[in-house]
């Protein structure tokens, strides 16, 4: 089976959903395809143990009475299939979307950097461990310690405290200088200092990383660097993340260009490719009003409503420099390109160890003589953390894009991909 | 609320419940075994590091993308 849309949108995040509403008024036929198991992204996701905005919550009620809005839920992106056509897999079929426009809303996933004990069970990402809570993994009276860099922090640990959860510390890389420099600026976006002080608490730490995770079988403590001292916490678990990156794989893939880490765009949103845009933190780390603004102006640029559009311009200034004034303060340190031991295991999938991979002169050497990034993730962990630690630029990612069914590979049967 | 079978044993779990918080709730939290036989559990919560994958009703799914549904059969060791 196959299905049209004249704007195609991936990803239903808090950028997704406002390209689609600023769209939809024109009557366009929409389809959004997202990969989690309802729309709102990973800062919207909902679950027994979720707790939505009111603005989340009227995004989806008014997604839902666009009767040109289809949303597929739980569906991923496998493969472009031709000219504006791409191959896509849900829990139950495989099927080709051909579209006019398209719109990259594919969000950020955590940078996880790879240290002792990492693989340990009881260790998450930061933004892991609140999406994990959000899907009701209990916590309640665990010992719990969250480290790495940036304000997502705070916001895990706020959500573990919540359903229970003793935090215990939360380690800051960033220095105090530059995280107290960052607060002075909060004035500026008076929503965000109200924030800041609902979830700020006193086993917050600057200054202070994670050297390792302990345990045997599963986690049982951590060891941290804080403050010039070595300290060891017990602990039920521990949830690392060292900021956001793009999730810039289909886009490349659709031969978008990149600009840095992220995908490049022009003041409408549109990348380098004619009638594909992207928005959210796809283009970079933002934050989600930067990514409502972007994805609105998107949906209007996509429509050809070019005067919405423009009229949105200052808003997403403003969001910019909020966005600026963040990446700045949370800049990591060096120190955090040495946590890894020999035997640490870089690649997850392929267990394959920081010994087998320091030498190497880039990713595609290093992958050819290792198998690291070969396995089910395709390198979206081990690719981000290897970009961090040696400056190894990720190769354009190969179809399929994510692990695939057979029968949804046979879809491409009549349409052999270009 | 959704009652589904984790590795042979019954487990009732709330409404919306993802399978990644069943492996919790109903079991030692892992999901799978690494090719070297490490036991590993969810580790990016969202879709990404694959560290989730079980066997749902035969075939491979992520366990922190899926919620759980009655009568569902999850492995985590196959």
């Amino acid at each position: 089976m196959s299905e049209y849309a004249d704007v195609l949108i991936i990803g239903a995040g808090p950028a997704g959903m406002a390209a689609a509403l600023a769209a939809a008024p024109g009557g366009a036929r929409i389809v959004m395809l997202d990969d989690n198991p309802a729309p709102g992204g990973q800062i919207w996701r909902d679950g027994p143990q979720a707790n939505l905005p009111t603005l989340a919550r009227d995004l989806r009620d008014q997604l839902q009475r666009c009767d040109n809005i289809r949303v597929h839920s739980g569906a991923r992106v496998i493969a472009c299939a031709g000219p504006k056509q791409l191959l896509v897999e849900d829990a139950d079929r495989g099927w080709l979307i051909a579209y006019d426009k398209l719109i990259l809303c594919t969000g950020a996933r955590e940078l996880l950097l790879p240290f002792p004990g990492w693989t340990l069970p009881g260790v998450t990402g930061a933004g892991g461990l609140q999406a994990l809570i959000k899907g009701g993994l209990p916590v309640q009276g665990e010992r719990v310690v969250i480290a790495g860099s940036g304000p997502l922090l705070l916001a895990s640990a706020a959500t573990a405290k919540h359903k229970g959860a003793r935090v215990l510390r939360t380690a800051e890389q960033a220095s105090t200088a530059a995280v107290a420099g960052f607060a002075a600026q909060l004035p500026r976006w008076p929503n965000k200092l109200l924030q800041s002080f609902t979830l700020f608490d006193r086993h917050y730490r600057t200054g202070t990383h994670v050297l390792a995770a302990l345990g045997t079988e599963r986690l049982e403590g951590v060891r941290l660097q804080q403050q010039g001292k070595i300290v060891e916490l017990e602990c039920d678990r521990l949830a690392c993340g060292f900021g956001l990156i793009p999730n810039t794989q289909i886009g490349q893939a659709l031969g978008c260009d990149l600009d840095g880490h992220a995908l490049a765009v022009d003041t409408w949103q549109a990348t380098r490719r004619v009638d594909h845009y992207a928005a959210g933190e796809c283009t970079g780390f933002g934050g989600s009003e930067l990514a409502l603004v972007e994805g609105a102006i998107a949906g209007y640029a996509a429509v050809d409503d070019r005067q919405a559009a423009q009229a949105l311009f200052s808003r997403r200034a403003r969001w910019q420099g909020f966005a600026n004034a963040l990446n700045q303060a949370f800049a990591l340190g060096p120190q955090l390109k040495s946590l890894a031991q020999p035997d640490t295991l870089l690649c997850r999938c392929e267990d394959v160890p920081y010994a087998a991979l320091a030498g190497h002169a880039d990713w595609r050497e290093a992958k050819l003589a290792s198998r690291c990034g070969m396995g089910a993730c395709q390198g979206r962990v081990c690719g981000g953390a290897l970009q961090h630690l040696f400056g190894w630029q990720p190769s354009v990612p190969r179809p399929p894009f994510s692990p695939a069914r057979i029968e949804t590979l046979l879809c491409l049967d009549d349409n052999p991909p270009v | 609320m959704p009652e589904l079978m984790l590795d042979g044993r019954s487990l009732r779990v709330a409404e919306g419940t993802s399978v990644a918080a069943a492996l919790a709730l109903g079991s030692d939290g892992c999901s799978r075994t690494s090719v070297s036989g490490q036991r590993r559990a969810p580790l990016c919560g969202m879709g990404i590091c694959q560290e989730c994958r079980v066997t749902i009703d035969g075939r491979r799914r992520l366990a922190c993308q899926t919620l759980c549904r009655d009568g569902m059969q999850v492995e985590t060791r196959t």
